[in-house]
């Protein structure tokens, strides 16, 4: 009989969890309780005496000061409903494996199979509640259907002997292994049938693609031999639909698109990913000539760029935005140390130094009805943030930049961008760090976790729209302590040489990491039965594609085998060995000796047929709104300062440590009271030299509804401009690209698709344009374009999004600027050209109007004025720099007046135009490649002389008096606000979340 | 020739902050900085005797899944060293007994303090008396904080020290005493080297100079004797001006930071009367 440990506070001991959750039921719910306190559960299902399990109870599993333990009887007293929240059968319970590792401390044994420890929380509410609002609680606010239930008790329904009932979400596998073979000699329709209920996410054509492959005699003859039939077993088909997933294979950005732009001109673009990405780094890496830093792009798990001469610099920045739509903590916290693992698993192996996360979402204040499966966009916030908060810190890696983005269309996906860097030392045993390469013979090892239900179908999953039959199975939890604990250990074995290559395992499992790694050597022969499982009962397809957590793949050479497998022992981390790297020219799996997948892989991993997808840009008529000139534009900044996409996030960064490891130089916060919004992030990877890193991004979705095309070139300015802000070097810097976007396939389901896709084709070729003449190679990146949600007859597509993510060095980090004025009596510079480019900005917005007239990059003139800037920081000429974005020059001067917690004045006839431009326009256009300097007086000479013969115009001064104020072009006082007020509008917002 | 200094930094299962511990210790002039991973003590392979200085280090331990630093010090309580009868934690009381050195920073403190390393009144150094649980505001926080010294804290670390600036970045930094008559004793007894302060470092129950909502603004607690010391702020996260998170603005700052003068402390007090 299991035994079931309850703990709680002792009395007079604030419950701090409670008293939140208290407030969040009253803020999401608008649920008034007059208390709610908390109780930790912990389910023991294990051979244990009684005293060993009371030992438990007392010792690691209660703080003796603060806590009481209650062994099979309630510590719940003194409530009106009692909820208790455990997990459903086999979702990943870190603090349940952590409470069994105690145990097995405690008593010296270790748990059999089966055995285990399940944590759950028990809420004990006081107020007027009634059972049904308790349902309402549970399901809408403290608990996920998906992957938890709950038991909901009245206080005269607790038995005062035995408390709530036992309830072991433990999984009882029934099933005997057993593998199905499909015939797919059958009609289209049925082949269709066949994907649809098989979550394999494959069109007609790769179906019947399929069905040709094991048609052919001269296959069959060979599948005979091996004692397989004609038909595949779902282990094949399984592989297969995994490995030519849109999420692994980017059919969409391999397609040929046949693209008609608006003069009618038509082109077939032979794969955006070959002839815009790959082809803007292949240009650009040539234009560099010998100062080319790029040292690994595309072919890893992340791009790897020089650092300096003995080390190398790695990066990577992902999306997971499924499964955050329905688990946002565990998709976020996965997203988190998911891509941490591509960090890690590049080349020979690296060590991770910063995180960085974007996030966009629909207001959390939304107040409409949600269409069905839809979770609030406040829950979404809740669960994404702090899933990345638990990943990031307790990973021990600082989130250094990031940012939150807002439109109501997130409400249809969120997008959660989770970016990691990581340093390698330029060599290892004398090779390339960033080089790896498995050799026949080696052993196929796989690290870390175990493989259970969770993940199942991710891949596949994730290349589809949100809809009614989403699986939960493709939502698992992150163990960011199991994680960290395998890459502490990689590293002692990668530097003892004990592995010829690795990579991580993420979407599609084995499937993916082993079939990629096989390709090294053109085959593999995988035991599957040899996996180690977190209980029994899978099949043997389910083993091979699970996309359970923490797990690493590598090949061991067989005369390290045995050292590599005792290390791990030692370092208290799971390595298995599931067979060998060969030569076959097959992805070969066997269990329990009986093959079950024979594939050529060149069909596995080339046939995928090339889609075809028709592209037509229109361009929308689009007017500009002509909007009044506003009576008072202290209240209309006032009201930009406190828009979503514009204030302080600063409660969500004081949640992220962004200072672990010592190197963060430049922080999320900067100013006179450390709460400035700072443009980028520097950080020094090593502690002993000066040398920085500087990551910053830039995305602007807003402009997509205008022209994806001015969208992308805005990014990429934003990007570059934040970085070189900071003082990041415009000459050694690589970008990252991470496309989200909405179905761009023509279909009954998609019929805009044409206009869509011809998004997609002018958002690339302005990645192209612009990466090329800005001399930014790409590195690496990810793509995700099945952002919609779809059911009955609603659709929420959302706007097509691009992160660009840039990354590179700083010298001296000593020489590195923040965007806080310094000292009253400073000159103002604003640095390059205001245009009437109002169309899809904030101000607009606030308007509700989108306008016309987006704002255009120019990259030679962008170019120019970053390098004076890097020169004039070198020299110590800038005493601030701000880059100007969303809210643009009024926005600017304000956050950079209070976060210096000085005044400034400004007179907007100063400001740089090609045509006279109305004062809203001046201070609220978004018209790029404009910074925001400060200098101190005695350096003016100098500074203008580095800027001499360009847009660098001296528009005002710091000032002492704590006002911001701007004179407009008719000399009138169009500003005059005290920087506290200002602060505050821009505070405010989301100050309590 | 002068003997060297041998400083430890304990790593693993969820240690995050070893790297710069160990770089503080070097700046300080320790002469041999070793970053040890817990297994090799387990394995017996390193043993805690032959170092002067041990820290520990912040981090998560095991994810601080059972309450901060609780599944960290059940396995110090209870994990064998390999081929021999002793717990691990019993090496560490034989260090604290020979008169040596132990600092914890933020995990390393909820570590000490659940171990019964700190306060340790009455010269037991085996039972929790006080604890460190959540933060009032129920939320991880990394911010800044101005630490007020007491002057007449035994506590070596803070020797000649008035006032320091150090980050905080923790969800349980709420240091609770086991009752009232404890607290009375640790303040008579100046165990109490560091306070959460304002900025002219005066104590405060005050959000957020308070982060936490301490019992008596407590930051850091050492010892009677001194040696034994942990604090919730980071003292490695400031060691040069370029930590500081209003460097750019404040030319004034030395190069050196203010978390630094713990480690030089720790390593002149090591070199004048232990080693």
């Amino acid at each position: 009989m299991p035994w079931r440990i309850v703990v709680g506070l002792k009395d007079g001991v604030r419950d701090a969890r409670g008293e939140r959750v208290r407030a969040e039921i009253r803020r999401h719910l608008g649920i008034e309780l007059e208390s709610v306190r908390t109780l930790d559960v912990y389910t023991v299902d294990a051979e244990l005496t009684d005293d060993e399990v009371v030992a438990a109870a007392n010792g690691p599993f209660c703080d003796p000061i603060i806590q009481q333990a209650a062994v099979n009887q309630p510590l719940a007293e003194d409530f009106d409903i009692l909820i208790e929240v455990g997990f459903r059968p086999g979702v990943t319970d870190n603090v349940g494996r952590t409470a069994r590792e105690a145990i097995q401390y405690l008593t010296g044994r270790s748990f059999a199979d089966g055995e285990g420890v399940y944590t759950s929380t028990q809420y004990l509410l006081k107020g007027a509640v009634d059972k049904q609002t308790a349902e309402t609680i549970a399901g809408d606010f403290l608990a996920n259907g998906l992957i938890q239930r709950w038991t909901i008790l009245a206080a005269d329904e607790l038995d005062p002997a035995k408390g709530v009932p036992v309830n072991v979400p433990r999984v009882v596998g029934s099933a005997e292994p057993t593998v199905r073979t499909i015939s797919l000699d059958v009609s289209d329709e049925q082949l269709l049938t066949i994907s649809r209920d098989g979550m394999l996410a494959l069109n007609l054509e790769e179906m019947k693609k399929l069905q040709a492959y094991v048609a052919d005699p001269a296959t069959r003859e060979k599948r005979c031999a091996r004692g397989l039939s004609a038909e595949l077993t779902d282990v094949e088909l399984e592989a297969l639909a995994q490995t030519w997933s849109e999420h692994c294979k980017h059919k969409i950005f391999s397609a040929k698109i046949d693209y008609t732009d608006d003069n009618g001109n038509r082109q077939l673009i032979d794969s955006l990913f070959k002839t815009y990405i790959v082809g803007a780094t292949a240009r650009v890496r040539e234009n560099l000539g010998e100062r080319d830093f790029c040292l690994s792009v595309f072919k890893d798990n992340a791009g790897v760029i020089r650092f300096n001469d003995d080390w190398s610099l790695v990066f990577k920045v992902e999306t997971h935005n499924s499964p955050s739509a329905l688990d946002p903590y565990g998709g976020a916290l996965t997203g988190i140390v998911g891509v941490n693992r591509d960090g890690v698993g590049t080349g020979m192996g690296a060590r991770l130094i910063f995180n960085t996360d974007v996030f966009c979402f629909a207001s959390p204040f939304l107040d409409k009805p949600l269409p069905k499966r839809l979770l609030h966009p406040r829950r979404i916030f809740d669960g994404v943030v702090e899933g990345v908060e638990h990943g990031g810190n307790k990973s021990g890696i600082p989130t250094v930049n990031g940012s939150i983005v807002f439109d109501d269309r997130f409400a249809g996906k969120p997008l959660v961008y989770c970016g990691t860097a990581a340093i390698m030392p330029a060599e290892l045993n004398g090779r390339p760090c960033h080089e790896k390469a498995v050799q026949v013979g080696d052993h196929i090892v796989m690290t870390g976790g175990r493989i259970g239900k969770d993940g199942i179908h991710g891949a596949t999953f994730s290349s589809e729209e949100l809809h009614e039959g989403s699986p939960v199975t493709a939502v698992q939890i992150g163990d960011p302590i199991t994680q960290r604990k395998m890459f502490d250990f990689l590293t002692i074995a990668r530097d003892r040489g004990l592995y010829n290559s690795m990579t991580d395992n993420g979407a599609g499992g084995l499937s993916s990491s082993i079939g990629e790694m096989a390709e090294d050597t053109g085959g593999c022969e995988l035991h599957l039965d040899r996996a180690p499982l977190k209980y029994p009962g899978l099949q043997p397809w389910e083993i091979l594609i699970s996309e359970a957590q923490e797990r690493m793949s590598l090949a061991v050479p067989p005369d390290k085998l045995d050292e590599f497998l005792q290390l791990a022992k030692e370092m208290d981390v799971e390595a298995t060995d599931l067979g060998t790297f060969t030569d076959s020219g097959y992805f070969h799996c066997l269990y329990r000796g009986e093959t079950v997948a024979w594939l050529d892989m060149e069909f596995l991993h080339q046939g995928v047929p090339q889609m075809v997808i028709p592209a037509r840009w229109t361009p929308k008529a689009l007017r500009e709104p002509g909007l009044a000139m506003p009576q008072d534009l202290n209240l209309e900044l006032s009201a930009l300062l406190g828009r979503l996409n514009i204030c302080s996030k600063e409660s969500v960064i004081r949640r992220y440590d962004h200072e672990v490891q010592a190197g963060t130089v430049i922080k999320p916060l900067v100013g006179v009271a450390n709460d400035g919004p700072s443009d980028a992030a520097v950080f020094r990877p090593l502690l002993d030299s000066f040398e920085g890193t500087v990551v910053s991004h830039g995305i602007c979705p807003s402009y997509s509804d205008i022209d994806t095309y001015h969208m992308m070139a805005c990014a990429i300015d934003e990007g570059l401009r934040n970085y070189v802000a900071v003082g990041g070097d415009i000459e050694h810097v690589a970008g990252l690209d991470n496309f989200c976007w909405c179905d761009p396939v023509l279909s009954e389901k998609t019929p805009d698709g044409e206009y869509k896709a011809a998004q997609l084709v002018r958002a690339n070729q302005a990645l192209y344009d612009y990466c090329v003449a800005f001399g930014v190679p790409l590195i690496s990146g990810k793509d995700s374009m099945k952002n919609d949600y779809q059911i009955g007859d609603t659709k929420i597509s959302i706007p097509p999004t691009v992160l660009f993510s840039v990354i590179g060095r700083i010298e001296d980090v000593r020489r590195a600027v923040s965007m806080d004025v310094k000292r009253p009596g400073d000159l103002v510079y604003l640095l390059g050209v205001t245009r009437d480019e109002l169309g899809g900005s904030e101000y607009y917005a606030a308007h509700g109007e989108l306008g016309r007239n987006v704002p255009k990059v120019d990259a030679g003139y962008a170019l120019d004025l970053y390098k004076r800037l890097n020169r004039a920081q070198r020299q110590g000429l800038v005493a601030s720099c701000h880059d100007l974005s969303d809210g643009g020059l009024g926005v600017a001067l304000a956050e950079k007046a209070f976060a210096g917690g000085f005044g400034i004045r400004a007179d907007l006839t100063a400001v740089r135009t090609d045509v006279p431009l109305r004062d809203d326009t001046l201070l609220f256009s978004e018209s790029q490649s404009r910074l925001l300097v400060s200098v101190h007086p005695e350096l003016r000479d100098d500074f203008e002389a580095v800027f001499a013969g360009t847009d660098c115009a001296l528009i005002g001064e710091v000032t002492e008096d704590g006002r911001l104020e701007v004179t407009g072009t008719d000399g009138r006082v169009l500003i005059d606000s005290r920087i506290e007020d200002l602060k505050q509008a821009w505070q405010a917002p989301l100050r309590e979340l | 020739m002068a003997k060297e200094i041998r400083a430890i930094v304990i790593a693993g299962n969820g240690t995050n902050c070893e790297r710069e511990v160990a770089h503080a210790c070097r700046l300080a002039g320790a002469e041999v900085v070793d970053i040890v991973h817990i297994a090799e003590l387990l394995a017996g392979r390193v043993r805690l005797d032959d170092f002067h200085f041990l820290n520990l280090a912040g981090g998560f331990l095991d994810g601080d899944d059972l309450g901060s630093a609780k599944a960290g010090a059940n396995r110090l309580l209870h994990a064998r060293v390999a081929d021999s009868e002793e717990h691990l934690a019993d090496q560490l009381q034989r260090f604290v007994a020979d008169g040596k050195l132990v600092m914890g920073v933020c995990n390393g403190f909820q570590l000490m303090v659940k171990m019964g390393l700190l306060p340790a009144l009455d010269g037991n150094y085996q039972q929790q008396t006080a604890t460190l649980t959540f933060n009032d505001g129920g939320r991880f926080e990394d911010r800044w904080t101005y630490l007020a010294v007491d002057p007449d804290s035994p506590c070596v670390y803070t020797r000649g020290l008035q006032g320091i600036y150090l980050p905080v970045r923790h969800g349980e930094g709420k240091f609770v005493p086991g009752d009232d008559a404890l607290l009375e004793r640790i303040e008579s007894a100046h165990l109490v080297p560091l306070r959460y302060a304002t900025a002219d470092y005066q104590p405060t129950m005050t959000f957020p100079e308070n982060p936490n909502g301490s019992v008596a603004a407590i930051a850091g607690v050492c010892d009677p004797s001194g040696r034994l010391f942990g604090l919730m702020p980071h003292p490695e996260a400031y060691v040069h001006r370029t930590h500081h998170p209003r460097w750019t603005r404040e030319p004034e700052l030395p190069e050196e930071g203010m978390g630094l003068w713990l480690y030089r402390n720790a390593v002149e007090f090591l070199r004048s009367e232990v080693v």
